[in-house]
């Protein structure tokens, strides 16, 4: 087995993170009050992603990790992906 | 056959070595081994259960018109036959069991990577199934659903359907937790030298099945909340009366529940993978395309769930796309096939009861395969759609396939586990009464749902009843079975085991008879030129 290095995140990134993630959550709940119309669900979705994206990197330690686990990660996101296309296969053809 | 030992320093993990002794020892035990064993007997009692109810059925089905129940209780009966041996039997199977109390020792680690989450994950397992059994004994009755709680019939009736989804949800956390620590196992702790394409296959099976069970039961999972939040908070998800879609029910659970087949065989496969070549004596053929094809039917079982709703009002396009996949996913099956039956070609076989087990594991899972292409075919699909064809289909996939493989690799390790022997015509005389009854059984309901019997009726027309009373006597004989193979197993001690038994290459086949506590007394390591199949 291969030997590894331990990476400790400063205080101060997770401080950063923890004020980026209270304002898109602020800025999600802000979003709601301005009229979208169709494009509501694909801003509330960018924003949950962003969110997604800073907790995978930061809190999960994915920036800090071996390759292997952002293939993992980039695996389930191509499952996912595929899950919803299959199944819009059968809702955008009725 | 390898030199015997006769003298092992070490205890073994079935001797009390800890703080506490006897059932508390076993309750509190964090050893893959002991864990795998607890399993075993839990699903021992459930699957004993699981057939009762199935006789049950079968006993008022002998004849047309009610015999000695009413449809309710008939309705009752087969979904808790489903829960308990979907859920309780075989989706942990041969995994929870087997990948326990042997992957560790295949790949040269003491134990899995996290032993008390995989403790937690046993008793997860228990408190689920209580729950899931405790729907039949409280509430407004036993749920009347079928195993796969259909909607918008699961948010109407009245029945206790509540329990049984929140028991099948417990259970799925048990199943994702197990997956995981497989998945930390086979990546962290295979024995230094042992590279992936050195691992022996059975634990290349879990590895894939560990993926299924990780990605895909926390969809069933939310799915089973949605049902509860719909029946207590009146949400629209599925329910049309309430604004939902029936159909989307559907997809997220077999999103799921398709897979789950995956999750059940896939193990199942890779016992059988173990076993032809032990007995053969001959190296396995196409190592590579076994193991890669079993990443191969994970991955595209993924995306075959919708061939479950053809006929539920899928867009024609969504239809042919599945079906093509589903299609697909036979090759890789295929392929294993092929390769064991090319491991035997000139092997110097040795017809011991592990043996015929993955030999009647071939045969019956082959009928249940092929049959499986002609419900995944749109046109032929229509005509026996929740027809006794699908009964016939899937219980030769699930006990034909995931039961016999499961009676196999239990007759393969126990003389590891328990460090003795069974008696061998015993258990060829229960193979015997095994296949015979399991193809009595079911074949006649191929036959009878061609002829247009629908599944999941309590009553039928004349014309069904021959093959209707030929299922019941299968059913006599299949039981007769079980009880002779459970009684050769566990009723006395055989003789001692030896180390290796069946001259098997694996690990598990280099230490003692019963394996010590930590499984090795001295860390194999995997040479250069070495290979998990090595038969001369």
């Amino acid at each position: 087995m291969q030997t590894e290095t331990v990476h400790i995140t400063p205080y101060r990134t997770y401080a950063w993170v923890l004020i980026a993630l209270l304002s898109f959550t602020f800025l999600t709940i802000t979003v709601t009050w301005i009229d979208l119309s169709a494009i509501t669900v694909f801003v509330a979705l960018t924003i949950a992603s962003v969110k997604a994206y800073i907790v995978l990197t930061y809190f999960m330690h994915l920036k800090f990790e071996s390759s292997l686990f952002r293939v993992f990660v980039i695996m389930v996101l191509a499952i996912y992906v595929l899950v919803i296309a299959f199944t819009l296969s059968d809702y955008l053809f009725r | 056959m390898t030199e015997e030992k006769t003298h092992h320093p070490e205890p073994s993990y079935l001797v009390d070595t800890g703080k506490y002794k006897g059932l508390m020892a076993w309750l509190t035990s964090t050893d893959h081994k002991r864990i795998g064993m607890m399993y075993m007997y839990a699903m021992m009692v459930f699957f004993v259960v699981g057939v009762l109810l199935g006789e049950l059925m079968r006993l008022e089905l002998f004849r047309p018109g009610q015999q000695f129940y009413g449809p309710q209780t008939y309705n009752g009966l087969f979904t808790i036959h489903g829960i308990i041996m979907i859920f309780t039997v075989v989706i942990p199977g041969l995994a929870a069991v087997f990948g326990n109390f042997s992957m560790p020792i295949m790949i040269g680690a003491k134990d899995v990577a996290f032993p008390r989450l995989n403790l937690f994950s046993f008793y997860l397992y228990i408190l689920g199934a209580a729950i899931a059994l405790s729907s039949q004994f409280m509430g407004n009755g036993p749920p009347d659903t079928g195993w796969t709680f259909y909607a918008p019939y699961s948010i109407q009736t009245h029945t206790n359907v509540v329990a049984a989804v929140f028991g099948a949800f417990v259970l799925g956390f048990s199943s994702i937790l197990t997956g995981l620590n497989f998945i930390v196992t086979m990546h962290r702790m295979r024995a230094p030298g042992m590279t992936f394409f050195k691992m022996p296959l059975f634990p290349w099976s879990l590895y894939a099945t560990a993926w299924i069970q990780v990605l895909a039961t926390p969809i069933v999972g939310i799915t089973l909340l949605m049902i509860v939040a719909e029946r207590w908070l009146r949400i629209g998800f599925f329910d049309p009366s309430l604004g939902g879609d029936p159909v989307l029910y559907q997809h997220l659970f077999w999103i799921y529940s398709h897979p789950a087949v995956y999750i059940m065989i896939l193990p199942a496969m890779g016992v059988i993978t173990e076993i032809i070549p032990t007995f053969a004596q001959r190296k396995v053929f196409g190592y590579k395309a076994i193991a890669i094809s079993s990443l191969a039917i994970a991955l595209v079982g993924y995306f075959v769930w919708a061939h479950h709703m053809y006929t539920s009002g899928m867009s024609p396009t969504a239809r042919w796309i599945f079906s093509l996949l589903t299609f697909l996913v036979a090759v890789p099956s295929a392929i294993k096939v092929f390769n064991w039956v090319t491991t035997m070609y000139k092997g110097s076989i040795d017809v011991k009861p592990p043996f015929l087990f993955a030999l009647g594991f071939i045969f019956l899972f082959m009928i249940g395969g092929m049959t499986g292409l002609s419900l995944g075919a749109l046109a032929t699909n229509i005509h026996v759609h929740d027809t006794a064809y699908v009964v016939a289909h899937f219980h030769y996939i699930v006990f034909g396939g995931v039961g016999f493989a499961f009676f196999a690799a239990i007759h393969y390790w126990y003389p590891k586990m328990y460090g003795r022997m069974y008696n061998f015509k015993r258990a060829n005389w229960s193979f015997a009464f095994l296949f015979a009854g399991f193809n009595l059984l079911y074949f006649p309901q191929f036959i009878i749902g061609i002829m247009g019997m629908p599944r999941r009726y309590f009553d039928y027309l004349p014309q069904f009843t021959f093959g209707m009373q030929l299922s019941f006597f299968g059913g006599i004989l299949l039981l007769i079975g079980i009880v002779l193979m459970l009684t050769n197993l566990f009723s006395k001690k055989g003789a001692k085991a030896p180390d290796n038994p069946w001259g098997g290459k694996t690990y598990e086949w280099t230490i003692p008879s019963p394996p010590p506590v930590e499984n090795f007394e001295v860390m194999p390591e995997m040479g250069e030129n070495e290979q998990p199949y090595d038969y001369k």
